[in-house]
């Protein structure tokens, strides 16, 4: 019964969201001042209507899964009566079917936001936002209705569920699909802001005030969700990486790097009209290619460690609906974009320029993981054979072009507005450049071998820190309240800072043996011992598993007993990896037990990494969400 | 201002490759040993002590069908393969490969043990699920598999007269996949 009600509250939910993709932006057009009026005031209660359905489902679904009800198909494929409660509720996104009605869910979240703080806004504006998002919603509730309802039943109904997928008992994996899809279904917030903008024909400054709160909070939540699951990677799969440039890492990623992109031009928009027609371009494209990840997930083109079970029929709609959304917007992209007017005017060496120049470099990162992504996809559409892109490509092109960004980031945020002096930022500069220098030619050498790459690495870190933390210092001096977004633009960037010399701490130092243990074997990373001690049977809730418990010693100091498991779940023929990390300021400690190499399980093969600046890329991350936070909740945004 | 236009056409020229990019299927691998002579093996079948190797079979069209008992695509697949050879007067070949897997109990006895072992948790697969295979021969340490770059359990090959592959599946075979490729396929090498 409950599934049944679920699905109608689904069904219910199309027909509101129909309403309100409809009806409001209808009233924009009329002539008739009260119909009007009537019209375009349907699009907030229709809003939050439509929240209230598609919770309703979403609960209804939930339920379905925390009562073991086997009669539903999906519950039984993705839950099993053993399987410990939270991750029964987190099994609601652990298929595609789920996922799309949680990907709906935070929609119809993202709405009801925008009806309930856009009180500043003029009508029109919020009917017509609200209308488009509505239509997203529509698109989306369709796609579930028709191709992926996660409601139906099984007759007859299974004895136990086939269980969630081991890989994805894990609380890192609890958290990091709604995050990540909080950031992908917010940058549909920051489209529709820009398509409401072509529509009115309104581009302006308000506009751009408007939409840089909500960007602002969706690229918060994609920083998050990308970072959890690259997190999830390093101590889950046991392989000891954090990004492993797979499809839909990049699909993720690319959304990111334009989202980044679209949060700085906005600012240029909303401070000097510039840029105007690129912005939207920008909250356009970073809809699309959110949309275009949703695509190589859902439809089986790609192969990845993501792929869900794949459907033909899915494809195609997910493909058609990509093209409606997108080819709509950038055609009226290309009718409006010719009458926006130009902004102030600026010199080539400006804030403006430096923001313009980021902006460019990042889209350009965008297209070079975007051809490296569906590269195999062009060459085996032309018939020109099977291949696969692999990390040295992207390596080998994302490099070189985040350095640049990453470097401009400094003089970015120090030059005026309109006209700069090249001389006047290398002055002010100076102190902060040249200790970065002093520090990326001397650091290697502590860290244990110099090479290019590291001091690069360093320089880059040192020369956005410190000139982060110089300007913060500059402004303290000075008088006057200061901003929450001043605070989170630079925590930000300090952020991208302790990330850049994290990747690079990683990349240059990290020490990885691969051994052949029994028990009472030692292996040696200077100056850490890692000894293993016993091999031993536990049993989980839903698994067995072979813990290992092997004593890290620094020198004679010993400092902690790692616990790598492997382990078997009963669902499952995969066995599952749990890493032993011993995480410090500096460095990661990383042991994964592999395979047992004897019959009688005495030796196994083992993973040993010593791994410097790890906590760094966490960090990093953290303190780019954090400021993320801070500017977005800035009192300015909320008059 | 033509230039207004370019993220369409370009969006556009995207959309079309993903539309024929959905026709393809990302995990179908060519394999290198197509068109190449099936690698040479000698041994022992189910049935008996006497030796199988490919060289018997040469001047004839027949399949190859890499099987176990612990493959659970295998049972799904298994149906398919008896209801096609009831139907046609093919041959099919078994690879039993790998059957004792290293957590089986018996990977830890002898091999004459391992061998006795595999055989009688494989006939009495068969006789449950049906019989398809003319023989199958009992590849218990994966060494033929490797030879003929099997990554998954089960694959399918077609041989012909002249002892050269001419066609490779990962996976399970079909009805639709038999009836459209493999069935004409077989029937085109008969006759010439």
């Amino acid at each position: 019964m409950i599934p049944e009600l679920g699905h109608f509250a689904l069904i219910l939910a199309t027909i509101v969201a129909l309403i309100q993709g409809v009806l409001p932006l209808t009233g924009t057009y009329l002539p008739s001042r009260s119909l009007h009026i009537t019209l375009q005031s349907l699009a907030r209660p229709m809003a939050i209507l439509q929240f209230v359905l598609v919770a309703l489902s979403f609960a209804a679904l939930a339920t379905a899964f925390l009562t073991n009800d086997f009669s539903v198909t999906y519950v039984a494929q993705h839950s099993n009566s053993l399987l410990p409660k939270p991750y029964q509720f987190a099994a609601v996104w652990g298929g595609h079917e789920g996922s799309l009605l949680l990907w709906v869910l935070l929609l119809a979240v993202w709405s009801m936001a925008v009806a309930l703080f856009s009180k500043s806004l003029p009508l029109d504006m919020v009917a017509r936002v609200l209308s488009v998002l509505g239509l997203i919603s529509v698109g989306f509730l369709l796609f579930i209705l028709t191709t992926s309802n996660p409601f139906e039943r099984l007759l007859p109904a299974a004895l136990d569920g086939r269980d969630l997928n081991p890989l994805l008992q894990d609380p890192g994996l609890v958290i990091h699909p709604p995050m990540l899809y909080m950031g992908y279904v917010g940058m549909s917030v920051a489209f529709a802001f820009a398509v409401a903008a072509l529509l009115s024909g309104r581009l302006d400054a308000a506009w751009a005030r408007w939409s840089r709160p909500w960007t602002v909070i969706a690229w918060t939540f994609l920083t998050f969700g990308i970072g959890l699951g690259s997190w999830w990677a390093y101590y889950e799969l046991g392989w000891g990486g954090w990004w492993f440039w797979d499809p839909v890492e990049n699909a993720s990623l690319m959304p990111w790097l334009v989202a980044t992109a679209l949060i700085h031009s906005l600012m240029v928009t909303e401070k000097r009209g510039s840029f105007k027609a690129w912005t939207v371009l920008l909250a356009i494209a970073a809809f699309s290619l959110s949309l275009l990840g949703t695509f190589l997930v859902r439809s089986g083109v790609l192969t990845s460690v993501h792929a869900f079970a794949s459907d033909p029929k899915r494809g195609v709609f997910v493909l058609m609906f990509l093209a409606v959304v997108v080819g709509s917007s950038l055609t009226l992209f290309a009718w409006r974009a010719p009458r926006v007017t130009l902004g102030g005017r600026m010199e080539l060496v400006s804030r403006e320029s430096f923001l313009l120049a980021n902006s460019v470099l990042l889209v350009v990162a965008t297209g070079a993981v975007l051809l490296g992504t569906i590269y195999p996809l062009i060459i085996d559409a032309l018939n020109m054979g099977k291949l696969s892109v692999g990390p040295p490509y992207f390596n080998a092109v994302f490099a070189p072009l985040l350095v640049p960004t990453v470097f401009l980031m400094v003089p970015g945020t120090i030059a005026r507005w309109r006209e700069a002096k090249v001389s006047e930022i290398a002055h002010t500069l100076r102190f902060s450049g040249l200790a970065a220098v002093v520090l990326a030619v001397g650091l290697p050498f502590v860290l244990g071998g110099w090479s290019f790459g590291a001091m690069l690495g360093i320089f880059l870190g040192a020369w956005v820190g410190l000139g982060t933390l110089q300007q913060v210092v500059t402004r303290l001096r000075k008088p006057g309240r200061i901003g929450l977004s001043f605070w989170g633009q630079n925590i930000a960037h300090f952020g991208m800072a302790v990330l850049v010399v994290g990747v690079t701490g990683v990349n240059s130092y990290e020490v990885e043996r691969d051994v052949r243990m029994h028990v009472n074997d030692v292996v040696t990373i200077a100056p850490y011992s890692f000894q293993l001690k016993s091999l031993g049977e536990v049993a989980g809730p839903n698994y067995k598993a072979v813990r290992a418990d092997v004593e890290v010693k620094r020198g004679d100091e010993a400092i902690k007993i790692l616990q790598p498991e492997k382990r078997r779940y009963f669902s499952s023929a995969m066995p599952m990896t749990e890493a032993g990390i011993d995480s410090g300021f500096m460095r990661d400690l990383y042991v994964s037990l592999g395979e047992p190499l004897d019959d009688a399980r005495t030796e196994w093969s083992m993973r040993v990494y010593y791994k410097p600046f790890v906590p760094w890329l966490w960090g990093g991350i953290l303190l780019m969400v954090l400021g993320g936070l801070l500017a977005a909740l800035d009192r300015r945004y909320r008059a | 201002m033509k230039k207004v236009f370019i993220p369409l056409v370009f969006f556009f020229c995207l959309v079309i490759f993903l539309a024929i990019g959905l026709n393809r299927d990302p995990r179908e691998i060519p394999s290198p040993l197509i068109g190449k002579p099936a690698p040479a093996f000698n041994l022992v079948t189910l049935e008996s002590d006497k030796t199988f190797s490919p060289e018997q079979m040469l001047g004839k069209v027949w399949m190859f069908n890499v099987w176990a008992t612990w493959c659970v695509a295998c049972r799904e697949e298994h149906p398919v393969l008896v209801a096609f050879a009831e139907k046609n007067q093919i041959p099919i070949v078994g690879l039993s490969y790998k059957e004792i897997q290293p957590q089986d109990p018996a990977a830890k006895q002898s091999d004459a043990i391992k061998l006795q072992v595999a055989r009688e948790r494989s006939a009495v697969w068969l006789q449950r699920h049906g019989n398809p295979y003319t023989t199958s021969v009992m590849d218990l340490d994966g060494r033929v598999g490797i030879q003929y770059g099997v990554y998954g359990v089960p694959e399918t090959y077609v041989i012909d007269q002249q002892g050269v592959i001419r066609f490779k599946h990962v996976g399970a075979v079909t009805p639709q996949l038999l009836a459209e490729k493999i069935l004409p396929l077989m029937q085109g090498l008969g006759k010439s």
